[in-house]
């Protein structure tokens, strides 16, 4: 008898390869192009630097910045911020998604609230949250958390909603308790809608971050922003930060991405 | 794959396949409704004895509560009265002698073959090793052993069923209850299945109750066939099925399979949906408007006549 089942031979690796660069040459062609238009905006334009610095010069000052420690200290706040605020906002959804979707009684008593909260634009609670919990790392993990929470519980909510309540019967028949029904059963079988929020909800996270720095911080890349066009009016260094902010939450989507591939990837 | 070839290798090893007991089972006065804007009344006072090792076919109309009375003795619905006991033990929910075979595979799509089959002993907490020794064993049995690393999504209906099966054996039960678990199957692979699950009752030594549309199934399969009356279900016949085992497909088309399928379905003819709809559509029609019963006008029809002549065109004209 042959050992190898089918479905466990694994792809070769040239193929592989030649897959991962199909997908890659149009992100670098479209790029390429973005940069392209942009500097012949400016050349076209004629748009003072203080407007619309050219791609070269943003180029430029994104490296100084990095170069002369400016850039660190703000991107590990805002980090810090964002991943921080996007566990717990995850987490405490998750549990509540989780609850909302067993319990019919809960999502009357609760749903009211989930929704005026997330009805009310996070840009017009900051300054409150600021002034209930500082300038600090708590009120950017309050709004970043409040920010990634709504989405993710009620994707929870629908996804185990929606679970084929015949697979339940099944777990049941071989005497599952909830626990196990939950763990085994509902939160695999959701977890390509629950992750897919939760894609969405770490952009949402990096929105949170910025908009919690703008109501009050003293580091963080919205604060860099805010003295970049301010006082230091230095609006090449404002795209640079812009263009860093950019580049951590096309990285934490990847990231996402990725873990989603790996978790459930291969239904 | 050929699964003979597999059990071969089986009956090589001594394992945990010896014939077991099977468990006896008493049902009775079982009744159940469902309540709802309007109550309806699914079981109305089964009666049922099963002694160990017994095959029993369910049998009866479309919606007439098969299903519900097997989920009834799975211990998934609770009786309104009446009781179910197992070995002289009163069922209160899902029991670990039972294993349930559902209609559809009813497979985590996340989870290998393998994993599918150790859900059950994963739930009842069996150590590692335990579990993927059974698993082994049981895809062994039903002929999947190559299949162990694939996904459900990667295999045949039919396969799936098998898998299916094995997950069902996992907890080694004396009872084992199927709903169905071949109607989504072409008719080739269905009788296949048959002879297969004749073949794991042989090895594993259950007891087997068996809900199925097929009547031919149901006598190949059976030693008893119980014939169930439509909503709310009673049990209508209780026949006997004295055909010699091991059973051949070949039996299938014997005399005697065939004038026991024809008594099964003189109980089922008049009450299936479509039987009773007919009878119900026939006495709707105020006589006089149907076209007379003239069985002999057909006889009398002339070879080279159309055969969509007008039934309804008065005699002389024709």
């Amino acid at each position: 008898m042959t050992a190898a089942a089918p479905a466990a031979v694994g792809r070769p690796r040239p193929a592989r390869r030649r897959r991962l660069v199909s997908t890659v040459w149009p992100v670098v062609a479209s790029l390429a192009v973005f940069v392209i238009v942009w500097q012949l905006i400016v050349l076209v334009s004629g748009f003072p630097p203080y407007i619309l610095p050219g791609p070269l010069a943003v180029g430029e000052r994104f490296v100084r910045a990095w170069a002369d420690g400016t850039m660190w200290p703000h991107v590990a706040a805002t980090l810090v911020e964002v991943l921080l605020g996007f566990a717990l906002g995850a987490s405490i959804a998750l549990v509540v998604g989780i609850a909302l979707a067993r319990s019919p009684l809960a999502e009357r008593l609760l749903s009211p609230y989930l929704v005026a909260a997330q009805a009310t634009p996070v840009l017009a609670l900051a300054p409150l949250i600021a002034l209930w919990f500082g300038t600090g790392l708590l009120s950017k993990l309050v709004i970043t958390t409040l920010i990634v929470f709504f989405p993710v519980a009620v994707a929870t909510m629908v996804g185990i909603r929606s679970v084929d309540p015949r697979l339940l019967e099944m777990a049941r028949s071989f005497r599952a308790g909830s626990w196990q029904l939950i763990t085994r059963v509902e939160v695999p079988a959701a977890a390509p809608v629950i992750l897919g929020a939760m894609r969405v909800g770490v952009t949402l996270a990096v929105i949170g971050a910025i908009v919690g720095e703008w109501a009050g911080a003293d580091q963080g890349l919205g604060v860099l922003i805010n003295i970049a066009r301010g006082s230091l009016f230095d609006i090449p260094l404002m795209f640079a930060a812009l263009l860093q902010l950019a580049i951590i939450g096309v990285t934490l989507y990847l990231v996402m991405l990725l873990v989603e591939r790996r978790l459930v990837g291969e239904r | 794959m050929n699964p003979f070839r597999e059990s071969a290798t089986m009956t090589a090893m001594p394992s945990a396949h010896a014939p077991g007991t099977g468990s006896s089972i008493d049902v009775s006065g079982v009744t159940l409704a469902f309540r709802g804007a309007r109550t309806t009344r699914v079981l109305d006072g089964i009666d049922l004895e099963v002694r160990p090792r017994e095959v029993v076919a369910l049998i009866g109309p479309n919606g007439c509560g098969k299903s519900t009375l097997l989920r009834v003795l799975a211990g998934l619905i609770p009786a309104d009265s009446g009781t179910v006991a197992i070995d002289g033990g009163a069922v209160r929910g899902p029991d670990p002698r039972v294993g349930l075979v559902f209609q559809e595979p009813r497979l985590l799509a996340w989870r290998t073959a393998e994993e599918n089959v150790r859900f059950p002993m994963e739930l009842a907490g069996w150590s590692g090793e335990r579990q993927s020794q059974r698993a082994a064993d049981l895809l062994g049995l039903v002929g999947l052993r190559e299949y162990a690393r694939s996904r459900p999504g990667t295999l045949s209906g039919g396969t799936r069923q098998r898998v299916s099966i094995a997950r069902a054996l996992a907890l080694e039960p004396s009872l084992l209850l199927l709903d169905e678990p071949f109607s989504a199957l072409d008719a080739l692979t269905r009788e296949r299945f048959n002879v297969e699950l004749l073949r794991l009752w042989e090895r594993t030594g259950t007891t087997i109750i068996m809900v199925t549309h097929s009547i031919p199934e149901a006598v190949f399969l059976a030693d008893r066939v119980i014939v169930l009356s439509p909503r709310p279900a009673r049990v209508l016949a209780d026949l006997r099925v004295d055909l010699p085992r091991p059973r051949r497909l070949t039996d299938l088309d014997s005399a005697f399979v065939s004038s026991l399928a024809a008594d099964v379905r003189a109980y089922l003819v008049d009450l299936t949906d479509d039987a009773i709809a007919m009878e119900e559509a026939r006495t709707a029609i105020p006589a006089g408007l149907t076209p007379r019963d003239r069985p002999k006008r057909y006889a009398e029809t002339e070879p080279g006549t159309p055969a969509w002549f007008d039934p309804f065109a008065p005699e002389d004209e024709a």
